[in-house]
């Protein structure tokens, strides 16, 4: 399977050593990295950090897509689970203490889950489209988080939660080292157990995999599940970066960046073989372009345009139909007009051509 | 209003193996998430009404139109692109390009005779090229658009990152014209957003092109062999919710008197739910722009009875949406079941 | 035009999609005011033939002909334009518009480009009523009629077009006997219109009933061009399967038709009592014993692949009842007959079998694994022994099982099929056209080894069109016609393939 997708992932890599090098040329210093104060800093660090949510969220986006479906509702839980969160931990006498923010993140994490229940029970068992189901969650998402903070931006003054985003452990910053432990889970619960390979047939072919005794709906219940919890783990690292619950904006419009990087690192939307490698490969790559345009000096305002011309070009260059304009195939023309002789004139006869 | 859809009471054939007779008036399929809004939206009026004094005055439904007659006009346009099967994520970033160019041209000095002609040939040019991407290079209708919303708001911003305020003449006295009808009164928005209602109605109702827009929805595949023209459909529909969406960044810049690359933000999830609540199956091929127009009333008549309510906060507006998409999504999934 | 000039001429048609060709060579020539019947079992080419006549498929090669210009079809509009009409095996209209908009879609009357609905409700109605079918709602949703009725809407739109040619692919499948002798009035009324009539359909009396000369395709070449006066019945189901010599002397080795002498000691596996699905197959008593083979023979579209998925849990019956180990089941889906080691090798093996995106391995365990739950799976060791253990018992031909299987020729796609079930070593196979498809030897070999099954004590459901495959391996033998078990036989010394079709053809009726 990796030789399958090791070419997939030769493009997205060379786009990012391009962006590397393009960075490197404008900032010396891009490639540093020292250790102060016991912790890991420079340019690439701060990518990796950065990155963070969206490759949460691009993997759970992942395994959805895998099963040929979608979730555009990342987003909303991402601060849906920001919001509870901080909701608790705000209401404690004392913010710091482990007790209140584990509490607190516990708290988050199980509604996220609930939120990918929710959307796997429509998916799956009420048979509605992805793409409606989710959308459904994406609005009223939004209404739920705002509920929660009343329409407030809660702030919080816990050392402890703001650890969780921007907090370091053996040199690295506990976020990167978060989501390298997911990030392995999910490679690992995926390549280790037949998971993965369940879920591609599911999505590859529904019908063959029914037929082959697989248990098309659990799974693809699970892929939302999963879905809605590494959101909510996203959302937490985003609020704690913060320190702040915003439900309005915290993770607007991540879902778009999420199936980007997902089809950046190789998994078609139409579901089947997924690659979790490409999808960070892929996530890294679009964090890498935001902090490249800055680099650049080109005003921050063009971001959204450079990504859509990445987007048209990589569409392009996956469609089959542009491949074939491009580098046509030569089409057999039809013979010159030769006399019909298969067959002698209709008499009534029986025409044998074969025994 | 009638002759602008198939008639409503129209009896089935028995489903048994030769043609029966009519057996009287039966509610053909097609039409009941249609009137299950309008039902809706009469409750939701009465309710209004009876909860709020100042509620039942007539202006504040016209005001609901007044308010949303931008949003109408995209959700006609999202109304072809969803009922030929496919969706379009770039209204709402098509919305505020076009305000930007409007509002820099006009400071620039640009006269109004043409800036307005201008601005709708890009929309409708950006919506060709997504409708060419989606039938010829075979790229889902999502991504393309996806595409398509980064590229108007990536232009947007490029263009432009302030607020840019309208103080052209003509803009300014379009804005502020209201049309009176006794006590009563509309703005210029609402006449040309019905203008388009009408002839989005017209067209899906009695021309081939229409009609040709419900085949592809209904059955791709089918379309193709029953020979008709597939390509051109998929591709017109597209222009068309490209055109609208320029258009309805016209009504916004009327209704706003500026020009913001941030304007219209998730209004395509709001063209969406009003056209989804407005009866249209997300699948594509059934669906009627009235039932868009009633979709929009009733996003509008959530926001103005939490207005009125007052001490319910916007974020219930979102929460009451979702619930109602989900409402009528359960439905559309009843009914078509029903019908297998 | 003369009676004796074609209409329509196809000359050394070739197809070819990835993995197979359709059409090889093939000619065929439509006369005026005729009904001409194309025959030949699935797979033969029919369809294809079609598809490339009205546009939508393109040729590799040869010509076509219409009243003796040369034309190429840029898609189906075109050749509707040029006066061919065509009704499609599945009901190819929009269930979402009316009955009157699906006839005139495209053309509505009206000047374009509007359209004018008052005058086409009353020529749709006009032209039900040619079908006797004048009652019928024309604004009605096709989506709200039975399928005969759109059937006839589809029809109804095809004559309409005022056609020169009209092609009817399988158009009675839904239709019961007053439709079907409506649309036979009609066809002979095109007759003598001077329409020629392209007629497919696997009834063979509809088709001895109504068409004049028949045209029979085989494995996508033809086999010849005859009167329908001069090919009898059992003449033409011979010409359809085919008999291959060489395969007969190749298979000449096998053993001799199984012995079954041990019926007695045979436990029943699985037993189906009155078993039924309407539409499906009509209800059946049927028992597969342990170490048996079971053959289904019968043409296509005669129920067995109904009766296999009923059999595998895939459909649910609607009347009847189950029976394994003598205790009555319900078998909920695939995963409850798998844990009941039931295993089905499905005919459309693209599109119900194989996925085509994962590799020859990833396919080949694929149903085992899926027994055996995600949290256990297979060491890649393991995996690779039986795969190579598979690979080698089948003869599958492949450079690297790590290639998606794809890649594959046909045969060996089957055998990779075959493979992931026999993998789960069931109790009871039951295998759908497993030859189909596959070279000579190949097939030899999968005889030989459903036959070593057997006689190790598996019990075996064996459904194939050729009925040399069915007489050799099968115990017993249940012959199907239109969805009916129509007669079960021992296979003893007097059973020929001949008298096998001509229970086949016969339908029972004897």
């Amino acid at each position: 399977m990796k030789r399958l997708l090791g070419s997939r992932l030769v493009w997205p890599s060379a786009v990012l050593v391009l962006l590397v090098l393009t960075n490197l040329w404008f900032s010396h210093g891009f490639l540093s990295i020292e250790i102060r104060d016991g912790h890991l800093y420079g340019s690439l660090i701060d990518i990796l950090r950065d990155a963070t949510p969206l490759t949460l969220v691009a993997l759970g986006m992942t395994v959805v897509i895998a099963t040929a479906g979608i979730d555009l509702s990342v987003g909303s839980v991402m601060a849906i689970s920001a919001a509870v969160a901080c909701l608790w931990i705000s209401k404690q006498d004392h913010q710091d203490t482990l007790a209140a923010v584990a509490v607190g993140v516990l708290l988050a994490l199980v509604v996220s889950l609930m939120a990918g229940l929710w959307n796997g029970l429509l998916v799956s068992v009420l048979g509605i489209q992805p793409i409606i189901a989710t959308l459904i969650l994406m609005v009223a998402g939004r209404g739920v988080a705002q509920l929660i903070t009343g329409g407030q931006i809660i702030t919080l003054t816990s050392n402890t939660y703001n650890s969780i985003g921007t907090g370091y452990v053996l040199t690295l910053p506990i976020c990167v080292l978060l989501t390298a432990v997911v990030v392995a889970a999910g490679a690992v619960l995926t390549r280790r157990t037949a998971l993965g390979l369940l879920l591609e047939s599911v999505g590859g072919n529904p019908k063959a995999s029914r037929l082959a005794g697989i248990q098309s709906r659990r799974l693809i219940w699970g892929a939302y599940v999963f879905a809605g919890l590494v959101a909510g783990i996203a959302g937490l690292i985003d609020s704690s970066n913060v320190s702040s619950a915003d439900g309005n904006n915290l993770g607007l419009l991540i879902e778009l960046d999420a199936i980007l990087a997902v089809v950046i690192g190789g998994t078609s939307l139409d579901g089947g073989r997924f690659s979790i490698a490409g999808t960070v490969l892929g996530s890294v790559i679009i964090t890498t372009l935001d902090i490249t345009i800055v680099t650049i000096g080109v005003p921050t305002d063009a971001t959204q345009l450079f990504k859509a011309i990445v987007v048209l070009i990589l569409c392009l260059v996956q469609s089959p139909a542009f491949r074939a304009r491009i580098a046509p195939r030569r089409r057999r023309r039809n013979p010159p007009a030769a006399t019909p002789d298969a067959l002698p004139p209709v008499t009534g006869d029986v025409v044998e051509v074969s025994a | 209003m009638t002759e602008t859809q198939l008639p409503v009471l129209t009896p089935p054939t028995s489903p048994s193996a030769k043609g029966g007779r009519a057996r009287g008036p039966r509610l053909d399929r097609r039409h009941i998430p249609v009137l299950a809004t309008g039902v809706l939206l009469v409750v939701m009026y009465l309710t209004g009404a009876l909860n709020y004094p100042d509620f039942a005055d007539t202006q504040v439904l016209l005001n609901v139109f007044i308010d949303n007659s931008f949003l109408l006009v995209v959700a006609v346009g999202m109304t072809f692109v969803i009922m030929s099967g496919g969706i379009d994520l770039s209204v709402g970033a098509v919305v505020a390009l076009t305000t930007v160019i409007t509002a820099s041209l006009l400071r620039d000095g640009w006269p109004a005779g043409v800036v307005l002609p201008l601005v709708l040939l890009v929309g409708t040019l950006l919506g060709l090229g997504m409708g060419c991407m989606i039938h010829f290079f075979d790229v889902q209708p999502f991504i393309a658009t996806l595409a398509g919303m980064f590229l108007a708001r990536g232009l947007a911003h490029l263009i432009n990152n302030d607020s840019i305020s309208i103080t052209d003449h003509f803009w300014t006295s379009v804005a502020q014209e209201r049309l009176r009808l006794g006590d009563l009164f509309v703005s210029v928005n609402v006449v040309i957003s019905l203008l388009v209602v009408l002839v989005a109605a017209v067209v899906l109702a009695y021309t081939r092109f229409g009609r040709n827009v419900y085949a592809v929805g209904g059955n791709k595949d089918a379309a193709l062999l029953m020979g008709l023209p597939v390509a051109a459909t998929r591709v017109a529909v597209y222009t068309v919710s490209g055109f609208c969406s320029a258009l309805g960044g016209v009504l916004l810049s009327f209704y706003m008197l500026s020009g913001y690359s941030l304007h219209a933000q998730g209004m395509e999830l709001d063209a969406i739910a009003a056209v989804v609540i407005g009866g249209t199956l997300l699948t594509g091929g059934s669906g009627y722009v009235l039932g868009t127009v009633l979709g929009v009333g009733v996003l509008g008549l959530i926001q103005t009875i939490i207005t009125f309510q007052g001490t319910l906060s916007s974020w219930w507006t979102r929460i009451f949406i979702g619930g109602l998409l989900f409402a009528f999504i359960l439905l559309q999934r009843v009914v078509a079941r029903r019908a297998d | 035009m003369s009676r004796h000039e074609p209409v329509l001429t196809m000359s050394g048609i070739r197809k070819a999609f990835p993995g197979v060709v359709a059409l090889d060579g093939v000619d065929f020539r439509l006369l005026p005011g005729e009904v001409h019947a194309l025959m030949g079992e699935n797979g033969a080419g029919k369809s294809t033939l079609i598809k490339v006549l009205t546009g939508v498929y393109d040729v590799d090669d040869g010509r076509i002909e219409l009243e003796g210009r040369p034309v190429r079809f840029s898609g189906p509009g075109q050749a509707q334009q040029c006066g061919i009409s065509t009704v499609y095996q599945e009901v190819n209209l929009c269930p979402n518009l009316s009955i009157a908009e699906n006839i005139f879609i495209g053309r509505q009357p009206g000047t374009r480009p509007l359209v004018r609905w008052s005058a086409m409700r009353r020529r749709a109605t006009e032209l039900l009523e040619r079908l006797h079918l004048g009652d019928l709602d024309v604004n009605a949703a096709l989506g709200s009629c039975s399928i005969a009725i759109q059937q006839m809407v589809a029809i109804a739109r095809a004559l309409d077009v005022d056609a020169r040619v009209l092609i009817l692919d399988e158009p009675t499948s839904s239709l019961d006997a007053a439709e079907v002798a409506e649309l036979f009035r009609v066809i002979r009324q095109l007759k003598t219109d001077g329409v020629a009539v392209l007629f497919v359909s696997h009834f063979l009396d509809q088709v001895y009933e109504i068409a004049d000369r028949m045209t029979v395709l085989r494995n996508g070449k033809l086999i010849g061009e005859y009167p329908v006066a001069e090919l009898p019945p059992v003449a033409l189901v011979g010409k359809m399967l085919g008999r291959e010599r060489e395969a007969l002397e190749e298979l000449q080795e096998l053993s001799v038709r199984p012995d079954g002498a041990d019926g007695e000691n045979r436990e029943a596996v699985l037993a189906a009592e009155g078993l039924g699905r309407t539409g499906a197959i009509e209800p059946f008593d049927l028992t597969v014993h342990s170490g048996e083979v079971v053959g289904l023979a019968g043409l296509l579209g005669s129920g067995r692949t109904e009766i296999a998925r009923l059999f595998f849990g895939a459909d649910r019956p609607d009347r009847g009842r189950l029976r394994m180990d003598d205790q009555a089941v319900t078998l909920h889906g695939p995963r409850d007959a798998m844990a009941r080691r039931i295993a089905f090798c499905p005919e459309d093996r693209r599109n119900d079998g194989l996925i085509e995106d994962l590799t020859v391995r990833e396919n080949i365990i694929l149903a085992l694994q899926a027994a055996r739950g995600w949290a256990r799976p297979l060491p890649r060791r393991r995996q690779d022994e039986l795969v190579q253990e598979y690979v080698d018992l089948l003869g599958i031909r492949l450079a690297d099982p790590e290639r998606p299987v794809r890649e594959l020729s046909g045969g060996n796609q089957q055998k990779v099929l075959l493979a992931r079930w026999l993998i789960t070593r069931p109790r009871l196979l039951i295998v759908d056209e497993p030859t189909r498809g596959i070279d000579v030897g190949a097939k030899a070999e999968i005889q030989r080894l459903l036959t070593r099954l057997a006689l190790e004590g598996m019990a075996v459901l064996f459904i194939s069109a050729e009925l040399e495959e069915v007489l050799r391996l099968s115990h017993r033998i249940a012959v199907l016609r239109d969805h009916r078990v129509v007669r079960q036989l021992e296979n003893q010394e007097g059973l020929t393939v001949d008298s096998l079709t001509q229970v086949i053809a016969d339908g029972g009726a004897a």
